[in-house]
């Protein structure tokens, strides 16, 4: 093992580790690769009208909307994740879905974190003036 | 190109535990779970497609921010006009519509790699380069029928943000066609050789996550702030 | 045609900046023309410039910080000088400049000193300790360099042509905005910065996918030395936190150059949300600073106490908690800016619990030292010099932590003091000692003693007199970034830092006298074996310097302290292991991409500041050319042919045969 990297580069049986957005070659033909993106586009399109339909409904409580709407958007998103970019929880992706849930951790720490700070730094603020329209 | 049917290590494959539970750490040799690293360095294939993996959530990270940004400066119409009034949410759909068929037909650009069939890739390839054209086609029209009507970014903070977002998305997607003509010209030229099949990879990944990006997207800025 | 830029843009009628500028071009061309005509040019191109060789970019990387952090340091004299003359008085420079001054000293010492310096340590280092031949991506690698050299370049152009910033290190709106800095002083903080920003940005990602992806055989995570531990949090907290910087300085440079109202005092901007996102990237930052110094610390401490490191997996935990909790603490940059109680009371409390995890570090560091036998080299001066100094700072930044407190002494030179104590402390120290510790194995001499302890003692006795009485003047309410003030009761102490300065700048001033008298020296100091401090860790079993492929056969890795064993086995054998079986090895070739694509980035940033349009598309399409025709190379590597491997190593071999022989059992295994 003198070189930098494996040059055999399809697949490498020792590491155990598989980069994100591949499936073993040997593992599925091309069948088996279709039906798998078919699925995901097909929920996927559900998923989205789906959200089309909830923002414009009157049948679900008002305030519950946008709640409805985030839900949906995770569900497309984990659609995505798996059947698009194959992020399983098999042993192989670990290091993948790690990466994954610490950008998770870093997305919810930032926008979270800004979203309360904001709002409170905002409702802390002396009584407004009529905003002045905008000058450069 | 090799394929993979070789080295199947000693029957160990899928059939054994792959978390060897109840068995230690170390003891040299092939640890299955990642993290042991007792293989040595990995393949080009995981070096490639695990650092072009951060990359992206680095990507999915500065897009926070700029949703972050909306978030706050959503209400900040300052006298102008609010979401409700200006989205028009077929036009949405259509631009939806566009980029998922472009995400899907991406992935079956990948199946066709894998099956090594030029002529397949680069269909699909086109397939999805027109689609992503058509979406950016459609909102360029919807931004510059907003900025005629006077609600460029220019006119308050909350239209600023709506731009800011949505158009760093569109440069994404600007800056993924460009790569996606690249691409297909070196596949052209110099067929599957091992790095083009690492940067096809990287481009599929690219690709859908950008179509993550704007799941996201419709549903918060569209879909969220129409109904405000 | 040129934009914004005309004559008026050269500072002809301010004697400060046009003197300076005068002295940056001399040397800059004495040192161009030397290396020209003394035929040093094909060499520097082939063998440093287009490097993609960890080491040599390593090395590139530190001569950066190196020259930066001098310049950094002239801006410091610049500003203590004036606050020494400027009682009741002017002082010799105005207002406009001092506030250029401070910005720009804050800018370099952070984005162009400090992150250089740590960056070029790990760059080193880490392929080294990790058994293997070279980072991840080492393309990416080099162009990294060169986009923070592009970055470095810009700000210092600006002394040169037009100004820099005049709105402290972090460019707070609305003052940032175009309404009230009209000039091109922001925009070049702006473009330097997000140009070295992506650089930085794309280490962070070579790094982390080198610490997980690319080890020697049989290197578990827990047989990871200390500092690889360190530099892969750090790697983590970039690629989590450089994110935010990019984003948040891009809506700064869309309100500039676009009209749009982010943060503008009209049209419902909030500058609030620009203070809050920049220290959410500004907290992680002092940690990506800081991580790596404290893992040369856990290199040198084992090392010179001969000893192994105490409590490695304690150490292992608090590296991660560090950065986990970083992400967790940044509101106490700005406490008295009107969030309110709960949400001051939830930061407060988790600043105060960062630091638990420094104090498990230097617990560990204590006990490492406890019952061994210290050698105080001076990498072990620069390590017990910031154990102490760096508490009293970490100290002083839990006073801080408490709210209440903080609405006291927040932007007075208490602050200054405090971050000035823990970064002085922590990344200075560090990355001297890292720099004298890992000096021999880059160069193959080690740095002269005598010169170094006499840097460290004045830079530490430095430090002190200067710093303590700004924590003093900051309690009475001496505010920061005076350019001049009324007070009598601040004078005393405003003197003494003055006095301090000079003090640093006789330890400045032993550091170079160091380097020259260590290569005059440099065969009386020569590092023969590859292993001059009696090292743990496997960068030691190499020569000084390595060869390019840093390992004629990747170490098979058994456990923790590798190298200490294969020593220990040497030693108690009298004997090396066999001669392995040499095989060719494939090497990345070098490439100018780094360097071209730097260029047209430097092209595009200039043009940027000074619209000049049709210059930016030039730019953008160039460094677009060069990424393309890189891409289209056909040979990526090159051989290194198994007779030059098996040749090179065997000199490696019968070096560490003859020193084998020369110290029959004189180091006892641990």
């Amino acid at each position: 093992m003198n070189d930098q990297y494996r040059e055999n580069d399809e697949y490498d049986p020792n590491s155990g580790d598989v980069a994100p957005g591949v499936v073993d070659v040997a593992d599925r033909s091309i069948r088996e690769g279709v039906e798998g993106y078919l699925i995901g586009f097909g929920l996927a399109v559900l998923l989205t009208v789906g959200s089309f339909l909830v923002a414009g409904t009157h049948a679900i409580w008002e305030p519950g909307i946008p709640v409805a709407l985030v839900v949906l958007a995770i569900a497309q998103i984990g659609i995505h994740l798996v059947f698009f970019l194959h992020i399983t929880t098999a042993p192989d992706n670990t290091n993948n879905a790690l990466a994954l849930a610490f950008g998770v951790l870093i997305v919810v720490l930032v926008v979270g974190g800004s979203i309360w700070i904001m709002s409170n730094l905002n409702s802390n603020l002396m009584p407004m003036m009529p905003v002045t329209p905008a000058q450069s | 190109m090799s394929t993979a049917t070789e080295a199947v290590p000693h029957g160990h494959r899928r059939a054994a535990d792959p978390y060897r539970v109840g068995h230690g750490h170390g003891g040299g040799a092939h640890g299955f779970a990642t993290g042991h690293g007792e293989g040595g360095p990995a393949s080009k294939r995981v070096i490639v497609g695990y650092g072009f993996w951060i990359f992206l959530l680095t990507d999915v990270v500065m897009f926070s921010c700029f949703f972050a940004a909306h978030g706050v400066l959503q209400n900040e119409t300052a006298g102008g006009p609010s979401g409700p009034e200006l989205f028009n949410l077929t036009h949405v759909a259509i631009e939806t519509g566009c980029l998922l068929l472009s995400s899907f037909v991406c992935g079956l650009s990948f199946v066709a790699t894998e099956a090594r069939s030029m002529l397949w890739t680069q269909i699909f390839l086109l397939v999805t380069g027109l689609l992503g054209a058509a979406f950016l086609a459609l909102e360029a029209q919807e931004f510059a029928g907003m900025v005629a009507a006077g609600a460029g970014p220019q006119r308050s903070a909350f239209l600023s943000s709506f731009f800011a977002v949505v158009g760093l998305h569109g440069c994404h997607v600007t800056a993924g066609l460009l790569w996606l003509g690249t691409m297909m010209a070196q596949l052209w030229v110099k067929g599957f050789r091992p790095n083009v099949l690492h940067r096809l990879l990287c481009f599929n990944l690219f690709w859908h996550a950008l179509d993550i990006i704007w799941v996201a997207l419709f549903t918060i800025v569209y879909l969220v702030g129409a109904g405000r | 045609m040129l934009g914004k830029l005309t004559l008026q843009a050269i500072p002809f009628d301010q004697p400060i900046p046009f003197i300076a500028a005068l002295v940056v071009i001399s040397i800059v061309t004495a040192v161009l023309f030397w290396v020209v005509v003394r035929g040093h040019l094909p060499y520097l191109w082939h063998e440093w410039i287009t490097s993609v060789d960890h080491k040599r970019i390593g090395v590139m990387y530190i001569s950066l910080g190196m020259v930066m952090l001098l310049r950094g340091f002239i801006d410091a004299v610049m500003m203590r000088s004036q606050q020494a003359l400027a009682f009741r008085a002017p002082g010799y420079l105005p207002p406009e400049h001092y506030n250029q001054v401070f910005s720009a000293h804050g800018t370099i010492m952070i984005f162009f000193a400090a992150m250089p310096l740590v960056i070029g340590l790990m760059n080193f280092v880490v392929p080294l300790q990790l058994g293997v031949r070279d980072v991840a991506f080492p393309t990416l690698n080099s162009t990294s360099f060169w986009l923070t050299a592009t970055g470095a370049l810009l700000v210092n152009l600006s002394l040169i042509v037009g100004e820099f910033a005049r709105t402290g290190w972090l460019v707070y709106p609305p003052l940032s905005e175009l309404r009230y800095s009209p000039g091109v002083g922001v925009d070049y903080y702006l473009w330097a910065v997000q140009i070295s920003g992506v650089g930085t940005l794309l280490t962070g990602i070579n790094f982390v996918t080198t610490i997980l992806k690319v080890r020697a055989p049989g290197m578990s995570y827990l047989r990871m030395p200390v500092f690889t531990w360190t530099a892969l949090a750090a790697s983590l907290l970039i690629i989590a936190a450089f994110p935010v910087l990019t984003a948040t300085l891009g809506m700064l440079i869309l309100d500039r150059y676009l009209g749009f109202h982010f943060f503008t005092n009209t049209g419902g901007g909030n500058m609030m949300m620009f203070i809050n996102l920049i220290w959410a990237w500004g907290h992680p930052e002092v940690y990506i600073l800081v991580l790596p110094c404290f893992g040369v610390f856990s290199e040198v401490v084992p090392t010179f106490s001969g000893k192994p490191l105490f409590g490695y997996r304690s150490m292992v935990a608090a590296t991660m908690f560090i950065c986990i909790v970083s992400f967790m603490v940044w509101l106490h940059h700005f406490f008295t800016m009107g969030a309110g109680g709960n949400v001051n009371a939830v930061f407060g409390i988790a600043t105060s619990i960062i630091a638990v995890g420094t104090g498990v570090k230097i617990y560990n560091w204590l006990f490492t030292m406890y019952g061994g036998r210290i050698n105080f080299a001076t990498p072990m001066l620069w390590a017990v010099g910031f154990m102490v100094t760096f508490v009293i700072g970490g100290m002083t930044g839990v006073m801080l932590a408490v709210p209440p407190a903080d609405f006291l002494v927040h932007n007075s030179l208490f602050l200054v003091a405090h971050f000035h104590n823990v970064i002085i402390a922590g990344v200075l120290f560090g990355v001297f000692a890292g720099v004298t510790y890992w000096f021999p194995k880059a160069f193959g001499f080690r740095l002269q003693e005598g010169w170094g302890k006499a840097a460290f003692w004045f830079t530490l006795v430095g430090f002190y007199v200067t710093f303590v009485p700004l924590y003093v003047a900051g309690l009475l309410g001496m505010t920061r970034r005076l350019q001049h003030y009324e007070v009598a009761a601040w004078r005393p102490w405003v003197l003494a830092a003055s006095f301090g300065i000079i003090i640093l700048f006789i330890g400045m001033v032993c550091q170079l006298v160091q380097i020259v008298v260590s290569i005059r020296r440099r065969e009386q100091l020569r590092d023969v074996m590859g292993d001059p401090w009696n090292g743990r860790s496997l960068e030691w079993a190499t020569t000084s310097p390595p060869p390019v492929f840093n390992f004629a056969v990747l170490p098979n890795v058994q456990g923790e302290e590798p190298y200490w064993e294969i020593k220990r086995r040497a030693i108690e054998t009298q004997q090396l292991s066999p001669e392995p079986h040499y095989e060719a090895i494939e090497m990345p070739r070098n490439s100018p991409t780094g360097v071209i694509t730097a260029f047209f980035c430097t092209i595009t940033g200039f043009s940027l500041i000074w619209h000049i349009w049709w210059l930016v598309i030039v730019g953008l399409v160039g460094a677009y050319g060069v990424f393309v025709w890189f891409a289209w190379r056909d040979v990526e590597e090159y051989v290194i042919p198994a007779e030059e491997v098996a040749r090179l190593d065997r000199e490696r071999r019968a070096a560490r045969e003859k020193w084998l022989a020369e110290h029959v059992r004189v180091s006892e295994p641990a």
